[in-house]
């Protein structure tokens, strides 16, 4: 006789059997029968967090970390729409996530039932796919479905909708052997005349650069980048989302492009005569004004996905395939022409760029007040917890530090809100990750006012003992749009001040939530606070660095403008080459 | 464009939420069951005067539900619009209106004494012709299909299915 199950029971070994071992979630009516077999799990570990937001984002920061599929829980309604930030941010960010929501009885559903939304309508745009369950037998396939798509291809969040009857009826046990999608062919691969025609490019090229974007990280690809780049000499320049895809020691790395890269990362990518885009995808961060950008450049664009190709930039090579198999693959074609007598010169090019490099180098003046400087804080923080620690980070000023100032040595070691650009995000992503690689040092560097975005997520930290540490660059501001205002709106500070240099005390706040709170408010002190923090094991732990509230990030392309128009300081451009 | 979809609820939401979201414009859009069970087909007229074809092609095609994708142009589709027009016809103009019609498209489907309900079948140009015609009598009522397209030749858009090519 087949063992009748709930579907709720069919749902967590639907879980089980889809390899997931973490769940973030927060119960509520409609998803509570899933809750109570949840409770007889070994396989499943449950973390119930505080507000629905951490429990997608630490879905997503545990799956960064991991490289597994992130998974949340909420209830309907409230619950479901609680997810939304976290979805969006995942969709921009392409983040295997799967979302399990309840939702009220079928007959109820279009009635305006109690806690009813309609979360698949609402996550249609947000979601690379998403399910509405009301057949407690299509619970499996819908799971494994889920998981499938969300991992395979350009990952992506995918949401399970399952109503509460369904939850509820009686059922068999199955599980689909064999996934059947006949709209989604996720595995495609780059032709061999694409591949010839691209090193064809590479091989005529007078100032080449790899345009690295987040996708390489995501495929598992940078062991080929990291030879091609060695076997090109190529200059490379990684993208916010793509930092660690090439260690930051390595001598043709010349740091992030865009609104706050490097000049040397800026100016190649203008200058430059092909653009070899690895799993970037030409965001308007990146380019700049877009009919200005790279003006010289033509373009071989390397994406799974084939609606990148030519979607902000025309390409002139279009490789579609997993970016693992198709650098293999230009890099055997590279040898074999080397091996044919070609030659790659890049002498001048390079001679170009490393006048940029050594004339505008990443910097920053200290604060003429003796106050402390956020980005000596987080430069100091990166040199003290080094390149094994994972970094996450909220939205703002203190986010493009972290990616200016700490030195990536390896992929997903850095893990922040690119697309989006979600206030609230370095906690639970934090928290996410520390779950994901207990044994690594996990850092979330995050503003004043993100943090009181999510913060309360400490309590989660706290006790199931996920021991994070959080770097508060309190600049008692919303730094990031005061910088706008400072540049763009005549110094008028129209809400902008948090007063967060008095209330709330963080550390106070740290010591409620049972983890350790420091302060630090010299230079003198930085050293010694970080390395106390690195030694509490136990608990979490806050440090609230009062950094000044003046810094600002250079160097910086004013949104709308030309990357040309780079300035290295308040009205400081850097001078170009002549010949340029 | 031709377009076969999974006949699952909420794909025609997905489609056209798509279309909108991505500013592609839509000039017309026609959705019914095809030779296949569970597959329905979606034939889509789009404006391009803001996207490239293949942009517009490539994001449809990312939504799981979506099929398969042909993209017929004027010369390689038949192409077919239906009307369904009442004209408010005075008595001395009603035989001068039907000999006007081509009978090819059109036939008269309900009379009445003041009025004349025709029915066409045509491609879009015919019918645009065909209403300008008609406008000169008086439309009192117009009710017109979107646009539905079949390649020429004797390829089929399901042979795509049951390969799994790539499109
Ligand atoms: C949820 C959300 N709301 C608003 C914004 C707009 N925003 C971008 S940066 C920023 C300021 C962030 O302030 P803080 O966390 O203190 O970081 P700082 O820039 O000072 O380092 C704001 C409000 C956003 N990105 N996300």
């Amino acid at each position: 006789m087949t063992e009748k199950l709930t579907g709720a029971q069919v749902l967590i070994r639907s879980l089980e059997q889809a390899q997931a071992e973490v769940v973030f979630g927060i119960p509520g009516g409609a998803i509570l029968p899933a809750y109570d077999p949840l409770m007889d799990s070994s396989k499943l570990r449950h973390i119930l967090v505080r507000h629905e937001q951490a429990a997608g984002h630490a879905a997503s920061g545990y799956a960064w970390a991991s490289g597994r599929v992130g998974v949340c829980m909420a209830t309907s309604g409230p619950g479901a729409t609680n997810l939304v930030t976290p979805l969006a941010d995942a969709h921009m960010d392409s983040i295997p996530v799967v979302a399990i929501t309840g939702q009220v009885p079928s007959p109820a559903i279009g009635t305006d039932a109690f806690q009813e939304a309609d979360i698949r309508g609402i996550t249609f745009p947000i979601t690379k796919h998403n399910y509405l369950v009301t057949d407690p037998h299509e619970i499996p396939r819908a799971v494994a479905e889920a998981f499938y798509i969300a991992s395979t291809g350009r990952p992506g969040p995918v949401l399970v909708d399952i109503s509460k009857d369904a939850l509820q009826a009686e059922t068999t046990w199955w599980w689909p052997t064999e996934i059947k999608l006949r709209g989604y062919r996720p595995h495609r691969s780059a032709s061999d005349q694409a591949v010839a025609d691209a090193v064809e490019l590479i091989l005529s090229a007078k100032k080449p650069v790899l345009y690295v974007g987040g996708g390489i990280i995501k495929a598992s690809a940078t062991n080929e980048l990291l030879e091609m780049a060695n076997l090109t000499g190529i200059p490379v320049v990684t993208t916010l989302m793509a930092r660690g895809a090439v260690p930051d020691s390595h001598p043709s790395h010349l740091g992030m492009p865009g609104m706050h890269g490097t000049v040397a990362a800026v100016g190649a990518l203008q200058q430059s005569d092909l653009l070899i885009a690895l799993g970037a995808r030409f965001d308007d961060r990146v380019t700049g004004k877009l009919s200005t950008f790279a003006p010289n450049a033509k373009v071989i664009h390397l994406d799974i996905d084939p609606a990148e190709i030519g979607k902000n930039r025309a390409a002139d090579v279009a490789l579609v395939g997993d970016a693992k198999q198709t650098i293999s693959r230009l890099n055997a074609e590279f040898s074999k022409q080397l091996k044919n007598g070609r030659t790659i010169d890049q002498a001048a090019w390079w001679q170009s760029l490393n006048r940029l490099r050594d004339t505008y180098p990443l910097g920053y003046d200290d604060p003429h007040d003796g106050s402390l400087s956020p980005q000596y804080v987080i430069q100091r923080l990166g040199e003290l917890a080094g390149p094994d620690a994972i970094y996450t980070a909220g939205v703002g000023q203190h986010q493009m530090w972290a990616a200016q100032f700490i030195k990536y040595e390896r992929p997903n070691t850095w893990l922040n809100s690119g697309g989006l650009g979600t206030m609230g995000y370095a906690v639970p992503a934090a928290m996410g990750a520390k779950v994901a690689k207990p044994n690594n040092p996990v850092w979330a560097i995050d503003g004043d006012g993100c943090f009181q975005m999510t913060n309360q997520e400490l309590a989660t930290c706290t006790i199931n003992e996920i021991p994070i540490k959080v770097a508060v660059i309190n600049n008692n501001s919303l730094g990031m749009v005061r910088q706008w205002q400072t540049l763009f709106y005549n110094e008028r500070y129209s809400q902008t001040d948090l007063h967060s240099h008095s209330f709330p005390d963080f550390v106070k706040l740290a010591e409620a939530y049972g983890a350790y709170g420091l302060r630090c408010d010299s230079a003198e002190q930085v050293d010694g606070t970080i390395e106390k923090a690195m030694a509490m094991d136990d608990a979490p732990v806050v440090i609230d660095f009062m950094v000044h509230q003046d810094a600002m990030v250079w160097p910086m392309v004013a949104a709308g403008t030309s990357n040309s128009d780079i300035k290295v300081a308040r009205d400081m451009a850097p001078v170009w080459d002549r010949e340029d | 464009m031709s377009v076969l979809v999974e006949d699952k609820p909420g794909v025609l939401a997905r489609v056209a939420g798509l279309f909108a979201r991505r500013g592609f414009n839509v000039e017309s859009l026609a959705v019914g069951p095809t030779e296949i069970p569970e597959v329905s087909r979606m034939t889509i007229v789009v404006n391009l005067e803001d996207q490239p074809l293949a942009q517009v092609i490539q994001q449809l095609d990312k939504l799981i539900d979506v099929i398969a994708i042909e993209e017929l142009s004027v010369q390689a589709g038949i192409e077919r619009e239906l009307i369904l027009v009442k004209i408010q016809v005075k008595e001395r103009d009603r035989t001068a209106l039907k000999q006007s019609i081509n009978p090819n498209i059109c036939r008269v489907v309900d009379e009445s004494d003041s009025m004349l309900t025709i029915e066409a079948a045509a491609t879009p140009f015919e019918i645009k012709q065909l209403l300008s015609r008609l406008s000169e009598f008086g439309v009192a009522e117009l009710v017109q299909s979107g646009v539905v397209a079949i390649g020429r030749g004797p390829a089929a858009l399901n042979e795509k299915l049951r390969t799994g090519a790539e499109n």
